[in-house]
This record gives structure tokens, C-alpha cells and sequence, in this order.
């Protein structure tokens, strides 16, 4: 336990420097993208003297290393700056719609590790049978579906034909999200006012966007969990546990697939930034309002102060998710925790 | 003279790949007497593993039994249902493995994995009496019971050979079968493993078939010793006759390459000459590309089984 304790805190450390160069990566991503922020706002015929002052009061006109500085003491403050297009604060924009990301990302990777990892486990144990290429080929045409597609089908298929799920947005139209709002993700809102009709609506609304998203990224985990699991399987404490007598489902599942899952959950850690993209095109197919729709429409606007603040949180998230992936390895695998 | 705990009869195993099929157990017939330690060796490749991994039907695909019987007690395991032979695994027959470092499951528990052996063959044990038992025989195996809840990772290879040899013996099987147990321990070690081994056969009644290509451990380890070649029985005997007076050409090789046998034994490489080829063996004698005796009749048919001095030998000299 005390060793746990100490792998936690070093880790934790460790995101230390692992921000500040995502940080760095974001800051000089956003100065390296095409088009000129003044411009794009005054539109390309303003007066030099105009342009002068507006960089100013951006603070673009001072060297890059003092924007640097002061974008990197902002952030530290939890301050992302004010948009340039609405006169509104960055972290106002995206804590309105952090939370739909959150509980869409959520679900996604839900569906994915849901469908991916038994999928990919029952391949291995069924290896070269009718099955096992079944499940391989739905892998690949799966990975290689744009979001866009799947959800398109998914929405005409489910939504329009079939009638059984809601095709865009959080809530349908009787339910009136003021009435619950607090935390923004609306399952647990629902849940703390007790209004079930509620939840159940907002539960259908997120069936077909996290099963897109989760299912696009399925493929990945069927070919991963599948390939450590042949790994693992062919080990030596794995014909020590049948020469012991244990059953087969055990010897794959008990001590196969949790062998099998260290390597998938670093896996994991890694594909987040993957979720993320994959929940920008989610978002835009279902009108789903999150960061990545918000992404979207600044990114038209040329809002850059927004556009960085999206892109930092996205950092912020994939460096956490990652510290969590590596604290659930810790407490599976014995061998890390010291 | 005593009962047999196993029969092997006529058995043959193959493994069916792209390019052939790999002829790895071919026409062995053996048995195990009550009590007795059978040394199996041979170099590396000639199909001891293989035979082990068949007595428990624990072959991976492609590999299969072909032909032949095993027989525990009267009881036939090559045409014995799963569920009877799940019973059998651990419960009756245990084997332990080559690689100790490798062996235990690296996420559980000793205590876990003691555990779930013994519930697995006696439904509805109390865990506490489990452990106790699990901790008992540490204490045969000369290891703190204290280690029940620590992982595989935090002990020593010679401590996780022993854990392997009680988490096999904690169910009282009469026969184990050894692939190698000591092949990837230092000098010390396998002699105090060897040792240890010699205490549990007294203690347990074990059976042991205890397969290594060091002529040293076997020497020292075994009553009786059958010796393979390219798949197939050369010799076999009680180990005085076959290291006083081997027979067979290829036992005679392995022996006059070492003068004195000692535990610090390299691999077998005796004789000038590569092992066979298991795809496409040579006809007659599988030996005698190698053999210095080497007749006519050597390269047409395979040599039948024949009494030399009080043991077995498959050459055609002893016709
Ligand atoms: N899974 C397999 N596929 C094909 N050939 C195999 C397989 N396992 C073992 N063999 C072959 O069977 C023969 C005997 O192997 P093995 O029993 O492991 O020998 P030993 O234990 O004496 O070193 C070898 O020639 C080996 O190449
Ligand atoms: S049968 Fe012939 S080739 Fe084979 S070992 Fe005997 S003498 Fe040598
Ligand atoms: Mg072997």
C-alpha cells in the first residue's frame, strides 16, 4: 500500500513536466497556423494605425517569449483569456460545454472497451475459426468508417427509419434543461432532482453518439486486445494453470485477459487524444453541443484565444486520463508499484 | 514387482504445419512403476516435452496424440472426456515446468493461486482452510508462510520452482512430471531443488517422470532412465545398467563425451552431426546418419526393441 501510495505521487509528478510541453506544443501550434488573428477580426482593409492598436491589446505586438510567459502564467491561473469575436471569457465558453464532451468521451470509451476487448479476447481464444476472421474483419471495416458515415447511417437507420433513438443533440424538446442544470453533465443532474423521464431522455439522446464514436474506435481495441491476448495465452503460467486443472474460461479470462489488459490500458492512456478527435466529428454529426463543436465554429471565426483555450483543455484532459490509466496499472500489475 | 501408476503405449504425437508434419513422438512405449523417479533425456528438440505435454492432453494445436494409449491406472486419458480430465489435472498428475520465472501468474498472489487450485478440484473449501493448507506446505518446501500474499516477482527463481512443486502437490497427485525443472537455476540451487525433490517423493509417494538433457541431474535423480532420440526410445534401463553399460550407439556417444558426470553439465552435444530432421526423418534408424555402427539394415528398417544386458535397447546390433 505505502509503495502504491508513493507510485501515485510520483506519477503525479510526472505530469509535471508533461504539461508544460504540452503547453509548449499548443502555444506554438497556434502561432504556426495559417492566417493572421488581427486581420481575420478587423477584416484585411483596416488602417495600419488600427491594426497597431488591436495587437497591442492582445498583446501581440510584445515578444514571443513574454506572450509565452504570460500565456503559461494565465493557464496557471486557470484563466484562458477572452474571446476575441463575443466579449466573453474563454473558461466561460468551455465550461458550458465541457461537460457534453465529457459525458459523450465517457460513454464512447465505454461502448469501445464494451465491444473491442471481449470481442478481441473471444477472437484469440477462438483463433483461425470462422469466428475469430469474423470478428477481424468487422474490426477493420469498422477502424476504416469515417465518423462522419457511421453516424450518418446510424442517424437514418436508427433515427429516421426505425424511430427509436433522437438524432442530435442532448435533450429532446419537452425537457427543459434550466430546470436541472448544475454540474452540466446531465445524467447526474437528472439523477439529483430525481426526474427520471429526464435521464431516460437524456440517456436516448446519447445512444447513437457514443456508439459511433465508440464503435469507430472498437476496431483498434479488437486488433490490440486480440494480439496481446495470442501473446499471453501461449505463456507459461497459462499451460501452468491448465495443468492444474483450471477450467478454460478462468484460464483465458481470469488470467489471460487480465495479463492481456496491462499492455490495452497503456494503449488507452494513448488513444485519448484519438477519443478526442473522434468526439470533435461525433459532436458536428449530432449537433452535440461539446468543446469539439465549439472547436469547430471558432475555428471558422478565427477565434484564437478560444481556439487555444479548447486545445489546452484537450492537453489538460489527455495528460490526466493519462495519469489515471497509469494509477488503474499500478494497481493491477503488482510488478509497477515499486 | 510394483504396479504401474502409467502405461504409454505405441504413442505417437504430430504437429501437422505448412511444411510437413513434425513427427515428434514416435512409437514410444513406457511405464511408470509405482514410486519410481523415470529420467527421460535426450538433446534438446527429440520430443521429451512433447511427450510430457501428452500425458496431460496439454498439447497447443497443431500438436496432437496420433496414436497410441496412456494409461493412468487402467484409466485411458487419451479417450477420456474433458471434464473427467480437468479432474485429473492437478488432483491426480501435476506437472512443473522449465521456466519458474515464468511459471506463476504475475498479477496474483502465491495465496491466490494456491487458492484457486484448490478450489477448483474441492468445491466449497473454506479459504481459511485453503490457506492453511497452502501454508502448511510451504513449510515442507522450507519456505515462510508469510509469502502467501506476495507476487511471483518478489521471490527468487529457486523459490518459485518450489512454490510451482507445492501449488502441484498441494492436491496429493502420485505422479508429477518434471519438464526440466531445474534447467534454469544456478549449480546451488538445483542441487538443493534436487534434494527437495528427493524429500516430497518419500513424503507425497510420488511418481516422477523427470525430464532433462543433463546426463548429471539424471544421474542423479533417477531410478530408471529412458533415453530419446529424434522422437524415439533408444534405451531404457535402470540407471546403473544404462550409465555402467550403455547399449545403444547414441547412449554410448553422450556417455564417452563426459568423462566424469557432474551437475554442471552443458547441454548434450555429443556426437559430430546435426539431430534429425523431424519433417522428414531419415528411413531405418532415425540415428543412423550419425551412427558409427551403421549397417545395411540400419538405413531400411527401424530397429525393433531389443534385451541387451538387462535393458532395452532399439538398435539392430543386439538382434
Ligand atoms: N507447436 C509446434 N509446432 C511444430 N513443431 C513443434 C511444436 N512444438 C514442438 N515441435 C517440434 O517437436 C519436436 C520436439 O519438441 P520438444 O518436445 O519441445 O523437444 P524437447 O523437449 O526434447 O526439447 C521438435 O522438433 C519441435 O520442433
Ligand atoms: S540400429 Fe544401426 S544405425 Fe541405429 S543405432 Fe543401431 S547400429 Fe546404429
Ligand atoms: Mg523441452
Amino acid at each position: 500500500m505505502k509503495n502504491l501510495l508513493r507510485y501515485i505521487i510520483a506519477r503525479t509528478l510526472l505530469t509535471i513536466p508533461m504539461l508544460f510541453i504540452l503547453l509548449t506544443i499548443v502555444f506554438a501550434v497556434i502561432r504556426i497556423m495559417p492566417g493572421d488573428p488581427v486581420s481575420a477580426m478587423l477584416g484585411g482593409h483596416a488602417p495600419e494605425k488600427v491594426i497597431e492598436q488591436k495587437k497591442e491589446e492582445l498583446g501581440l505586438n510584445k515578444p514571443l517569449i513574454v506572450q509565452y510567459g504570460n500565456y503559461l502564467w494565465q493557464v496557471a491561473h486557470l484563466d484562458l483569456g477572452t474571446s476575441m469575436i463575443f466579449k466573453q471569457k474563454v473558461t466561460s465558453a468551455i465550461t458550458d460545454k465541457l461537460p457534453a464532451t465529457i459525458e459523450l468521451t465517457i460513454f464512447g470509451m465505454l461502448v469501445t472497451l464494451l465491444v473491442g476487448v471481449p470481442l478481441g479476447a473471444y477472437a484469440a481464444d477462438n483463433r483461425r475459426s470462422g469466428k475469430d476472421y469474423l470478428i477481424r474483419l468487422f474490426g477493420i471495416v469498422i477502424y476504416c468508417i469515417p465518423v462522419y458515415w457511421l453516424g450518418l447511417m446510424f442517424q437514418m437507420i436508427f433515427g429516421v427509419w426505425l424511430d427509436w433513438f433522437p438524432v442530435a443533440g442532448r435533450t429532446g424538446a419537452r425537457v427543459f434543461v434550466s430546470t436541472f442544470e448544475q454540474t452540466g453533465l446531465y445524467i447526474i443532474d437528472t439523477l439529483l432532482i430525481n426526474d427520471w423521464a429526464a435521464l431516460w431522455d437524456v440517456l436516448m439522446h446519447l445512444v447513437l453518439p457514443s456508439l459511433t464514436l465508440g464503435l469507430v474506435l472498437s476496431g483498434i481495441f479488437i486488433r490490440l486486445t486480440r494480439a496481446n491476448m495470442l501473446d499471453v495465452l501461449k505463456s507459461d503460467y497459462i499451460l501452468a494453470a491448465e495443468a492444474r486443472g483450471i477450467r478454460h474460461f478462468p484460464v483465458v479470462y481470469k488470467h489471460g485477459l487480465l495479463n492481456a489488459f496491462v499492455p490495452i490500458l497503456t494503449m488507452m492512456g494513448l488513444q485519448v487524444s484519438l477519443l478526442m478527435a473522434g468526439a470533435v466529428l461525433t459532436e458536428s454529426t449530432f449537433s452535440w453541443p461539446g468543446m469539439g463543436r465549439l472547436l469547430l465554429e471558432r475555428i471558422y471565426l478565427r477565434d484564437y484565444p478560444t481556439i487555444q483555450g479548447v486545445i489546452v483543455i484537450f492537453a489538460l484532459i489527455v495528460a490526466f486520463m493519462s495519469l489515471i490509466v497509469d494509477i488503474i496499472y499500478a494497481l493491477i500489475d503488482p510488478r509497477v508499484r515499486y | 514387482m510394483k504396479e504401474n501408476v502409467l502405461e504409454i503405449k505405441n504413442l505417437h504425437v504430430q504437429f501437422p504445419i505448412h511444411i510437413g508434419t513434425v513427427r515428434a513422438v514416435e512409437d514410444v512405449s513406457l511405464n511408470l512403476r509405482k514410486g519410481e523417479v523415470m529420467g527421460l533425456v535426450g538433446e534438446s528438440g527429440c520430443g521429451k516435452s512433447t511427450l510430457g505435454f501428452s500425458i496431460l492432453r496439454l498439447l497447443r494445436p497443431p500438436g496432437h496424440i496420433a496414436s497410441g494409449e496412456i494409461n493412468y491406472h487402467g484409466r485411458d486419458i487419451c479417450s477420456m472426456p474433458q471434464k473427467e480430465l480437468l479432474e485429473l489435472r492437478g488432483r491426480n498428475i501435476s506437472m512443473i515446468f522449465q521456466d519458474p520465472l515464468t511459471s506463476l501468474d504475475p498479477l496474483y498472489t502465491i495465496g491466490d493461486q494456491f487458492l484457486e487450485t484448490l478450489r477448483t478440484h474441492e468445491k466449497g473449501i473454506k479459504k481459511k482452510i485453503a490457506l492453511e493448507r497452502a501454508a502448511d506446505m510451504l513449510k515442507n518446501l522450507g519456505i515462510s508462510p508469510n509469502r502467501l500474499h506476495e507476487y511471483p516477482h518478489q521471490m527468487s527463481g529457486g523459490m518459485r520452482q518450489r512454490i510451482m512443486i507445492g501449488i502441484g502437490l498441494i492436491l496429493n497427485p502420485d505422479l508429477l512430471i518434471a519438464d526440466e525443472p531445474t534447467t534454469a537455476l544456478d549449480v546451488i540451487v538445483e542441487a538443493q531443488f534436487l534434494d527437495l525433490l528427493n524429500e516430497l517423493r518419500e513424503k507425497f509417494e510420488l511418481t516422477i517422470m523427470f525430464i532433462t538433457h543433463n546426463l548429471g541431474v539424471v544421474a542423479q535423480a533417477s531410478d530408471r532412465i529412458t533415453v530419446m532420440y529424434g522422437g524415439r526410445m533408444a534405451e531404457t534401463g535402470t540407471a546403473e545398467d544404462v550409465f555402467a553399460d550403455p547399449k545403444h550407439p547414441y547412449t554410448q556417444g553422450l556417455l564417452a563425451s563426459v568423462p566424469n558426470i557432474k551437475l554442471e553439465q552443458p547441454e548434450l552435444q555429443a556426437m559430430p552431426g546435426a539431430p534429425p530432421d523431424l519433417v522428414n526423418p531419415p528411413p531405418g534408424c532415425v540415428f543412423h546418419p550419425r551412427c558409427p555402427h551403421v549397417m545395411d539394415v540400419c538405413k531400411q528398417e527401424v530397429p525393433k526393441s531389443f534385451q541387451a544386458n538387462g535393458h532395452m535397447t532399439a538398435c539392430w546390433l543386439y538382434k
